[in-house]
This record gives C-alpha cells, sequence and structure tokens, in this order.
C-alpha cells in the first residue's frame, strides 16, 4: 500500500478537564476523498483544526509526506500546501473575487512599480483567478471583478474551493461545504470536489449529510468519543451502519 | 461512476446557467450597481450640484472662490483622509483634532522653548502624533478595547495634555515669521511667488503687495488661483492614499480587516499589524494637520477650535463621502468631496446672505441622506 500524505498518530488535545482528542489516529492517502463525519462533539472539528494548524495539540505527531511537521498558525499549515476551507468560506464580501482569491499572498508588479511603489499586478492576478475558475467549470461567473456578495452561497462555495485548489498543493480540507447550500447547489459543489480529486489533490471532507457522503467519498473516517472509531469503505456499509456507528448503537467488528 | 462519465456530467453542468446574472436589472438597479461600485460618485453629484446652484445664483463670483473653499478646508479635509482610513477599519477616530491641534503645539514649542530648527520641531510633531495613534492602535488590536472608547478618552487626554504642555500659550505669528518661517511654510502661496518669480527675472518689481492686475493674462489668471503649499499638500496626501488603499496588498487589507476581521485573519492577513499600521499613519497625517494649522492660523494656539470641533468635521466629510460606517466601503476621494461640500455650502450660504444656521441644517440633512445612500448601496449584497 502507498504512503499516507497526511497522518497523525497519537493526536491528544485537552480543553481543561474535557478531552476532545484522545490519542486520535488519522491517514490521508494519495488521490483519494476521505470524509470524517462523527455526532456533535466528538472531537471532529478539534481534529481538523489540529490539522490546519488553528489548534496546536499537547501531544502526538503529524506527518506530512513522511516527515514530521508541527503547524503555529493556519499560515504556517498553508505554507506546507495544506489549505482549508472554511464553513465561513473566509471572504472579505465587499471586496472582488480577485482581491479574495490572493488574499494574504498578492502578487506584485515586477520592476520598479512593484518595488518602489508596491504596485499590484491586477491583470496578473484576474487572469489567474479566471483560469482557476474556468479549470473548475465555474465560468458562469462573468466578472471577475465583481465583488463576492453579488455571487450565490454555491458560487462563493466555488471561488473559496477554487482558492484552496489553486494554492493548495498537497491536501485541501473542506468543512461542511454544502451545509447552506441549496440542493442544485449543493450538486454543483459535489461536481468541484470529484473536479478536484480528478487532478490529483486529495480532500479531507467534513460532513453532516450522509448522502453527500456516500457519494463522494472514497473512505469514511468515523469519529466518535475523541478518537477514530473505524474507517469504513462506502460501499461494504450503509448510510444507516455509517449513523450506528457514530452514535455508538452499534460496534465494528475488530479487524 | 468512471472518470469519462464524470468529465460528461460535469461537462453537461457548465453548460447550464446555475447562476446567470440579471441583465435587465432597471434603470435604478443600474444606478445602485454603478454606484456600489464608484462610492465616490454620489459626493461628486452633489458637489458638483452644488458648486452648479451656487453659481447660477450668485454669478461668476462664486466660482472664484473656490481657491478660497480649498483653504477654507485644508485642515478639516487633511483630518478627513485620516478619518477615512480609521474608519475603512470599521472603527471611528475622536480624537483627530486633538492630535492635530498637540503636534502644532509641539511643533512650535520645540522650535521656540527649546531654540531648535524648526525641522527638528516639524519631525517632532510627526513622531508625536505618530506616537499618540499607535498607542490608540495598540489598544484597539492588542487589548481590543472599542475604537470609540479609545479614542474617547484619548481625545480627553491629548488635550489636557496639549493644555498643561503649552502652559496654556500661544505663540503669535509675528514671532513665528521672525524666526521660524519654515513652520508657516504651508500657508505659503506657489502661486504667487512663481508671478513675483516671473516679474523679478523682467525686471519688474513691486512695491509692497502686488496689484492683482498687471499687463499680463497669464500672470492674473496665475495670481488669482490663490492656493498654498497647504492645499497642494492635502490633494497630495488623498491622491497617494487613494493609491495606497486601490493598487498595494496593505490597501486590500485595510478593506479586508474593515469588511469582516476574522475572516481576513483566516484568508492570511495580518489583522493586528494592519489595525497598527491604520493608526499610526492616521496619527502622522494628523500632525500634517497640525503642521498646515499653523500656515493656515500663522500663529500656534493650544486652544484652537479643531481640537474640538476637528473630530465631529472630520467625520462629517467622511459620512457624506460616502464611506460606511460598518467599514470595508467607500473611496478616500469621497471624504474629500465630502469635505468639500460642507465648504461649498458654508461659503456659498454665506455670500448669498442667508443665516448660518441653514449651513448646519442643510449639513444635517446631506449626513442622514448619505446615510441612507448608503444603506440602499449595501442593499446589493442581500
Amino acid at each position: 500500500m502507498t504512503e499516507p500524505i497526511l497522518s497523525a498518530t497519537g493526536l491528544t488535545k485537552r480543553y481543561g478537564k474535557v478531552v476532545a482528542l484522545d490519542r486520535c489516529e488519522f491517514e490521508l492517502y494519495p488521490g483519494e476523498v476521505l470524509a470524517v463525519i462523527g455526532d456533535n462533539g466528538a472531537g471532529k472539528s478539534t481534529l481538523i483544526k489540529a490539522l490546519s494548524g488553528a489548534v496546536q495539540p499537547d501531544a502526538g505527531k503529524i506527518r506530512l509526506e513522511g516527515r514530521d511537521v508541527r503547524f503555529s498558525s493556519p499560515n504556517d499549515a498553508r505554507e506546507h500546501g495544506i489549505e482549508t476551507v472554511y464553513q465561513t468560506l473566509a471572504m472579505s464580501p465587499a471586496l472582488s473575487i480577485a482581491d479574495n482569491m490572493f488574499m494574504g499572498r498578492e502578487l506584485r508588479k515586477p520592476g520598479w512599480r512593484g518595488k518602489w511603489f508596491r504596485r499590484l499586478d491586477k491583470g496578473r492576478m484576474r487572469e489567474f483567478s479566471r483560469a482557476k475558475l474556468s479549470e473548475l467549470g465555474l465560468m458562469t461567473i462573468q466578472n471577475i471583478d465583481q465583488p463576492v456578495e453579488t455571487l450565490s452561497g454555491g458560487q462563493r462555495q466555488g471561488v473559496a474551493v477554487a482558492r484552496a485548489a489553486a494554492f493548495g498543493s498537497k491536501v485541501i480540507i473542506l468543512d461542511e461545504p454544502t451545509a447552506a447550500l441549496g440542493v442544485k447547489e449543493s450538486r454543483r459543489v459535489l461536481d468541484l470536489i470529484q473536479d478536484v480529486r480528478s487532478r490529483g489533490i486529495p480532500i479531507i471532507l467534513i460532513s453532516h449529510n450522509m448522502p453527500h457522503v456516500f457519494e463522494v467519498a472514497d473512505r469514511i473516517h468515523i469519529h466518535r468519543l475523541g478518537k477514530r472509531l473505524t474507517v469504513i469503505d462506502p460501499k461494504d456499509y450503509t448510510m444507516s451502519d455509517a449513523v450506528a456507528f457514530m452514535t455508538g448503537a452499534k460496534e465494528p467488528e475488530a479487524a | 461512476m468512471t472518470s469519462a462519465d464524470h468529465e460528461s456530467t460535469v461537462r453537461d453542468r457548465r453548460e447550464e446557467a446555475v447562476a446567470a446574472f440579471e441583465e435587465n436589472r432597471g434603470i435604478l438597479g443600474r444606478i445602485q450597481h454603478t454606484l456600489h461600485v464608484t462610492p465616490a460618485l454620489v459626493p461628486l453629484i452633489v458637489l458638483t450640484a452644488a458648486i452648479i446652484g451656487f453659481t447660477w445664483y450668485l454669478g461668476a463670483r462664486f466660482p472664484e472662490q473656490l481657491p478660497l473653499i480649498m483653504q477654507q478646508v485644508q485642515i478639516v479635509g487633511v483630518l478627513a483622509a485620516a478619518q477615512s482610513l480609521i474608519i475603512l477599519t470599521a472603527g471611528i477616530d475622536l480624537s483627530v483634532g486633538a492630535i492635530a491641534v498637540f503636534s502644532s503645539v509641539v511643533i512650535g514649542q520645540v522650535t521656540f522653548r527649546y531654540g531648535l530648527p524648526p525641522t527638528v520641531g516639524i519631525m517632532a510633531g510627526l513622531a508625536v502624533g505618530s506616537a499618540i495613534g499607535a498607542i490608540s492602535g495598540w489598544l484597539v488590536s492588542r487589548v481590543k478595547l472599542p475604537p470609540f472608547i479609545v479614542t474617547l478618552g484619548m481625545w480627553q487626554i491629548v488635550l489636557a495634555t496639549n493644555y498643561l504642555y503649552s502652559r496654556n500659550e500661544t505663540i503669535r505669528s509675528r514671532a513665528i515669521q521672525d524666526e521660524a518661517p519654515m513652520l508657516q511654510w504651508l500657508g505659503a502661496k506657489p502661486n504667487e511667488q512663481l508671478v513675483n518669480w516671473i516679474e523679478a527675472s523682467r525686471g519688474i518689481e513691486w512695491e509692497r503687495r502686488r496689484p492683482a492686475e498687471t499687463d499680463s493674462a497669464v500672470l492674473d489668471f496665475l495670481w488669482a488661483t490663490n492656493i498654498t503649499y497647504g492645499v497642494l499638500v492635502m490633494i497630495a496626501l488623498v491622491a497617494i492614499l487613494a493609491y495606497a488603499l486601490r493598487s498595494t496588498a496593505w490597501g486590500r487589507h485595510v478593506y479586508a480587516v474593515g469588511d469582516d476581521p476574522e475572516a481576513a485573519e483566516l484568508a492570511g492577513v495580518n489583522v493586528k499589524r494592519t489595525l497598527m499600521s491604520v493608526y499610526i499613519l492616521a496619527g502622522a497625517i494628523c500632525a500634517i494637520a497640525g503642521w498646515i494649522m499653523i500656515g493656515r492660523f500663522g500663529s500656534v494656539s493650544p486652544s484652537a477650535s479643531t481640537g474640538v470641533v476637528g473630530n465631529i468635521q472630520s467625520i462629517t466629510a467622511v459620512v457624506i463621502g460616502g464611506i460606511s460606517l460598518f467599514g470595508g466601503r467607500g473611496s478616500i476621494w469621497g471624504a474629500f468631496f465630502g469635505a468639500l461640500i460642507v465648504g461649498v455650502f458654508e461659503l456659498g450660504l454665506r455670500m448669498a446672505g442667508a443665516n448660518a444656521q441653514w449651513t448646519y441644517l442643510l449639513i444635517g440633512m446631506l449626513i442622514i441622506g448619505a446615510v441612507a445612500v448608503d444603506q440602499w448601496i449595501r442593499k446589493v449584497s442581500a
């Protein structure tokens, strides 16, 4: 079997007396969509925060491409090639799509204008944004300069995913990408996920929506009581099995 | 599902118009969209209409006074530039006027009490203004106090320090003119200097004040433009800030922080550093306004009215200029036009012989109207 691209062993995080992560294990393999499901309070968001650098674990190791890494901030994880699409999308509604795509990593014009006047290379940023959006089939967005607030929920999600796909060279984490969307828009986001996977970037998908999880995931990581209960193949189990594992109504057979 | 299958379904779906934008928005919708993209347009239209209206009523003697209006609004205009930066980050600065007065006092006292060169005095004024901005910025970004509270307190503290430090002494215009004319440099008129220089090079010397009419129409016109270096500094400052806000990463970060600080942080913007830079820069700009005050009034007075009314005047200009008090929206040109609108109304109504209260009444209506327009524009997002 291939080596996992991102893995964690013995991950532990305590908040006072509450143990959010209890020696948790985690593996993500190249090119797969791994869904992470779990009941509220099971600790899956703490796990994701630890992997994206927003939370520093008390104990345990994170390995990226076989090397030990420690993320002190989301920016740190981002520099290692791990991009996260937050549930809130982290976009500035009044700014344009291109501005948002490059927020925090703007391109400057080459030569003296960039060096002395710190002038942004808006042309290059627009072109890049347009290319990335059309790569993901989002060219229904006509104008790259329109403010993000004029986009629909699905389009915003699309822009956020495109931003992650454009810069996330190794891993993309999607936090509840379909939670706020209608049926049709959810479809597009699921297509988007498969598009990104077909380009070889592995995805961690956190979702409460079982049909969506079973549709796109290659493997499902079930989180319970701060640790990984089991990993199942969606082809071998039903959705009610997964829910039963999540809630503790059913125990997985010892592997 | 095979990958070829998936490819084709995705391609099909790409053809669907998931969210085509309605092209026929109607005239009102199109106006709303235009204003959304160019927020400085409303104040520019109001300004143009006001100038045309007063010219129609008062005749050519009104547009002749436009340079005077520029001189009258230069202090408020510069303060409004500082205020714009703070308000763009969803803050508010009630201390801009106090910082300007205190900076002008520092410039004067360092030069006269300690006998240092005027350059050092000006540097000291700029340093004090920036330092006050840095304290406010630190309290807002690190201690997480609301900007309203921080700057309300800072207003009192700075104004009190100003009186204590200056011992409530005024430095007279005459003394500055004789010993440190550089402090009044921003009040000097480059157009008059240019005309005098041209005439001197032609061998014409005028005794005492030069008359407004000479034998050359070009020189007459130049003489009549009647601008000061302070006005030029105001315009240059607004132009530089407009460039920085629009075309540099720092400017985009200022807007992003004002729009949604959490989103900006997650997207990789250093929110604290951006806020610090904005408050320090605003403090320095207020100090420049303090220097302009010396040029405009001639003297250095710790009890200049700017310390009390400057705050409200600058906020008025910013609001009339269409910058959203909720942050992240608006353009600094709008604030500049806002300051000019106030100046045009003040002088225009005075020339028309109206009671001064009409000015305040109209400005009050403009403030409420501007915020109503802002709310309407923001509905685009809903």
